[in-house]
């Protein structure tokens, strides 16, 4: 995929979707530069996290496309979305770590279902994802025994382990004080350096997005109003913007 | 028009509910017949499922023995029937009692912690986890716990018959003053085993019955702790008359109303 001159590796294309007769898009998208840092900004309950889970094929769009990898995602079977999920990883707000299993297990999940690799393999792979969110010595914790903070690290080596092409992220400094959300931003940059990757990040946490967004798109009454890199979208005229940008409670949107 | 809507409402959600479950357990059946099995995941199981419940099962049938020895040995000998007593215990126990009595007692346990395990993955994001990681729910939680109670509680069943027979024949002898060997003639002459086949037969429709309600409500589980809770109370009360409902259909299948 390209757009002006620009590699795209997914694209939210003229998507609707509603839950009941609550309309959360309205001929949405959205393009996904390939190795950018996306940040996807609007107010709470707008259907931000509803983009990420259409680009994890997690939800099927009433209209419209979503294309990731050049595929579809759309016309593919259940089988084929889970191939395509391996090269997505996912991170979530509140992690979901699977609180039966070690943060080791955890992270080995995908790698011991989907790939032949040796058992000292696999462990040597957590522990290089752990070590590289700081989190090496909870290999053998429990989800229950981190931190807020140590939670979220540990979703997102789960969401890199297998080394995907494109990470989502999820509120993912929602919740913390400023020092560790400054934390969680410099590893969200040193994994997508690290990976070489793609990163869309769901936030409201403004100071976080501008330190690692490439590009920003800003998502209001179901539609993506403004979209470009994040210099010119912290001095956008679109009133809109600007308004949540300052934080503002007069202005075009109706609280 | 309103009560037609409403009777048009609650035959769709009958339908919607019949369909899911039904699905789901051909999607779970479908993997373990192509052996897509999480073996260390299904061992923890039988303990988690079946050997937990093994104390609760066997005090259960150990005094429903007692109870229908008592009710029938007095009588029976009173009316000069003591070497029919025996045999009414083991009927009872072997074709109905054991069967259903256990797979009501495991819904109770067994089907409450699937329904509140597996609801609480899903509204603290564990189950959308999973799919996002390409890996299907049903083979992860589903598949295990189902091959874990389908070789549990024929097993369980088989105590229960045994620890009821027992209970039955102590009581008969306590307070009827029936002695053992005539009790255990009785069993002998009142059941063969077949009867206990098909005793265990009904408990591979029971397993089935818990398993997939508790994980259909599970994953069905919305609003938080609420929605766990609902979904917990719901998956035991249905499983229960389910077991009820098919009981009956099996013992008129499988005995043919002798």
């Amino acid at each position: 995929m390209n757009s002006n001159g620009r590699s795209l590796i997914a694209r939210v294309d003229g998507v609707s979707l509603s839950f009941g007769d609550r309309i959360v898009l309205k001929n949405c998208s959205l393009d996904i530069v390939e190795g950018a840092i996306t940040c996807v900004i609007g107010l709470s309950g707008a259907g931000k996290s509803t983009i990420l889970r259409l680009l994890d094929g997690l939800l099927v769009p009433g209209e419209g496309h979503i294309y990731v990898l050049g595929r579809d995602l759309c016309h593919l079977s259940e089988e084929q979305i889970n191939v395509m999920r391996q090269k997505i990883g996912l991170s979530f707000q509140f992690a979901a770590l699977l609180d039966s299993l070690s943060v080791g297990d955890n992270v080995a999940l995908p790698l011991r279902e989907h790939t032949k690799l040796s058992h000292a393999e696999i462990r040597q792979t957590v522990f290089d994802a752990l070590d590289s969110v700081g989190l090496a010595h909870a290999y053998d914790d429990l989800p229950a025994e981190l931190s807020g903070g140590m939670l979220k690290r540990a979703g997102f080596a789960r969401a890199i382990v297998t080394r995907p092409a494109l990470v989502l992220y999820d509120e993912p400094t929602t919740g913390l004080d400023p020092i560790v959300s400054k934390l969680i931003t410099e590893t969200i940059l040193k994994l997508r350096s690290k990976l070489n990757g793609t990163a869309v990040v769901i936030s409201h946490d403004l100071p976080s997005i501008f330190m690692m967004a490439d590009y920003i798109a800003m998502l209001f009454e179901g539609a993506i109003i403004a979209y470009d890199t994040a210099d010119r979208i912290r001095n956008s005229s679109n009133p809109i913007v600007q308004q949540f940008l300052q934080g503002s409670e007069t202005g075009p949107i109706q609280i | 028009m309103r009560i037609l809507a409403q009777v048009g409402r609650v035959t769709n959600d009958f339908f919607e509910y019949a369909g899911g479950v039904t699905l789901l357990t051909a999607e779970s059946l479908g993997f373990m017949v192509r052996l897509r099995i999480r073996v260390a995941e299904t061992v923890s199981q039988c303990a988690l499922l079946g050997v937990q419940s093994l104390v609760i099962v066997m005090l259960t049938s150990l005094f429903t023995g007692m109870v229908i020895s008592l009710e029938s040995a007095q009588q029976a000998v009173a009316y000069g029937f003591s070497s029919f007593v025996g045999g009414a215990v083991a009927y009872g126990a072997v074709r109905e009692l054991g069967p259903m009595l256990t797979a009501v007692v495991v819904a109770g346990r067994v089907g409450a912690a699937i329904a509140a395990e597996i609801g609480s993955m899903v509204v603290t994001e564990q189950v959308e986890a999973l799919r996002s990681m390409g890996l299907e729910p049903s083979r992860f939680l589903v598949v295990p716990r189902l091959l874990a109670l389908l070789l549990m509680l024929p097993l369980l069943t088989i105590f229960a018959d045994v620890v009821s027979i027992l209970g039955g024949a102590w009581v008969a002898r306590e307070y009827a003053h029936i002695p053992y060997h005539e009790f255990i003639q009785s069993v002998r002459q009142a059941i063969d085993f077949s009867d206990v086949v098909k005793g265990l037969l009904k408990t591979f429709v029971f397993a089935t019955i818990i398993v997939m309600v508790g994980s259909y409500q599970g994953l069905s589980t919305r609003g938080g702790a609420a929605g766990v809770g609902q979904s917990t109370t719901f998956s035991v009360v249905l499983a229960i008359i389910l077991i009820f409902m098919s009981n009956f259909v099996l013992s008129l299948v499988l005995f043919g109303g002798r």
